[in-house]
């Protein structure tokens, strides 16, 4: 016990960087969905069918394969390819990898959101003389929310979870101080069942705060 | 091209034993985490409060925590205690490979036991209460009735599990066993190729996303054939 009240502020240290390293993810990885999810519904078949195909692969590989190629691959090619002797910072590799991997998945929820929306109304609002871009922000937008909250918000939880394998790559997030913190104490299972819990309050946090945001998306909704 | 064909030279033989790996923790850890979702789903949907709430808290540890966590807490934490230590299991749950085991089944049942019980629930409820006036017991009735429909409803949602189990394999390259993620990582720094290595790792893993999917669009054929019959 007096082990875990002398590392806490590390831990605490470590959980900042996985907290930032998830709402980053979550930034970039909506902004990279709704971008996959317009290219799969493009009647170009030259932007739709590679959307598709990226998208297929990636969500068919394991998470921890993109982090691994792109930190490793990612030093390659800026070394070899554009000559600069930098190497991926683990930060920026977790924050791709996993923006890449939640902008997959998100692009078949927003996808099916907007197939949601019914086709009529932005026909109407193309009539009342609104732009493709007034249409999509102004009609289709709030609407898909209400049925791509859940389904996003599943994602999310699977975001938080997967900061811990940048870890492996030596991000100093709450996982890498646990194992240090195990390591120096020789009290694996404390501080493991520790990040566990900080991990579990975490998804019961987000439950709360995703029940009241679908709440919220669905309140023009007559029940 | 080349190096591609260089690399499968040198390393192919170890990506299909890293493969066959990949394949055995998936096929052990989803039998037996299937094994397991069963009572973690019927303890879910018990009246008995302690049950219930044993096979709640189960459930949210499992799936609200890093499977990364859940495997270094197995293959490094038991060994904290030295009750562990001094017991007859330990030379087994010193191994890598049974600590993955463990870690991966327990982890499947938990995602599968949910499943699972939404299976049960969409069982129509005139059904169950059929067998019930059929004169079967509760056991007979799940085992007969409750059970097969709600496995056969399940079965959609069961596959991406699957593929999803299929991908946490990875995690064991973390704990030193050479699977096909463990084999790309030796591959990977001793060719200095990460890119190509990893790419030919995601094609394989892909190949068995492929095969995983195929798979259970064969057994929802098989059996969930009563419905096609019922249109």
């Amino acid at each position: 016990m007096q082990n875990l009240i002398d590392y806490f502020p590390l831990l605490m240290q470590g959980l900042k960087l996985t907290l930032m390293l998830a709402v980053s993810t979550l930034v970039v990885g909506l902004v990279l969905g709704l971008l996959l999810a317009l290219a799969k519904m493009s009647p170009r078949a030259w932007v739709s069918r590679p959307a598709f195909a990226v998208t297929n692969f990636l969500r068919g590989i394991p998470e921890f394969l993109v982090l691994l190629v792109i930190y490793y691959g990612g030093t390659q090619v800026l070394n070899e390819v554009l000559g600069l002797p930098v190497e991926v910072s683990p930060f920026g590799a977790g924050l791709t990898a996993l923006s890449l991997v939640f902008g997959a998945y998100a692009s078949e929820t927003f996808r099916g959101a907007f197939q949601s929306v019914p086709k009529g109304q932005v026909e109407a609002g193309r009539a009342y003389g609104f732009s493709a871009w007034q249409c999509f922000r102004l009609i289709q937008l709030p609407q898909i929310w209400k049925v791509a909250i859940p389904g996003l918000g599943n994602l999310w939880q699977g975001t938080v979870k997967d900061t811990a394998l940048v870890s492996v790559i030596g991000l100093d997030d709450l996982m890498r101080k646990s194992n240090q913190a195990a390591q120096s104490t020789r009290e694996p299972f404390n501080f493991y069942l520790f990040a566990a819990l900080i991990f579990l309050a975490i998804t019961l946090v987000s439950m709360l705060v995703l029940a009241g945001l679908e709440k919220r998306a669905s309140r023009g909704v007559r029940r | 091209m080349q190096a591609v064909g260089d690399i499968l030279g040198e390393y192919g033989w170890d990506f299909l034993e890293g493969t066959w790996l990949t394949i055995q923790l998936v096929v052990i850890c989803g039998i037996l985490g299937l094994l397991i979702a069963v009572p973690v789903a019927l303890a879910r949907l018990s009246e008995n409060r302690l049950v219930h709430g044993l096979a709640t808290a189960y459930s949210l540890f499992f799936r609200g925590t890093p499977l990364l966590v859940q495997v270094f807490l197995i293959y490094f934490g038991l060994g904290q205690f030295a009750w562990v230590r001094d017991s007859i299991l330990w030379p087994l749950l010193r191994e890598a490979y049974v600590c993955a085991l463990l870690t991966f089944s327990l982890n499947t049942a938990a995602y599968s036991g949910e499943i699972l019980r939404g299976g049960i629930l969409a069982v129509p409820r005139g059904e169950v209460e059929a067998a019930r006036a059929a004169g079967m017991s509760p056991f007979t009735a799940y085992r007969l009735v409750i059970l097969p429909r709600a496995l056969s409803i399940a079965l959609p949602a069961y596959s991406n599990e699957v593929i999803i189990l299929m991908k946490g394999t990875a995690l064991a390259s973390t704990i030193t066993l050479l699977e096909l993620m463990g084999m790309s990582q030796l591959a990977a720094s001793a060719t200095y190729q990460p890119i190509l290595v990893f790419g030919i790792a995601g094609v394989i893993y892909y190949l068995l996303t492929l095969v995983i999917s195929r798979l259970f669009t064969v057994l929802e054929r098989r059996y969930n054939r009563y419905m096609v019959v019922a249109r």
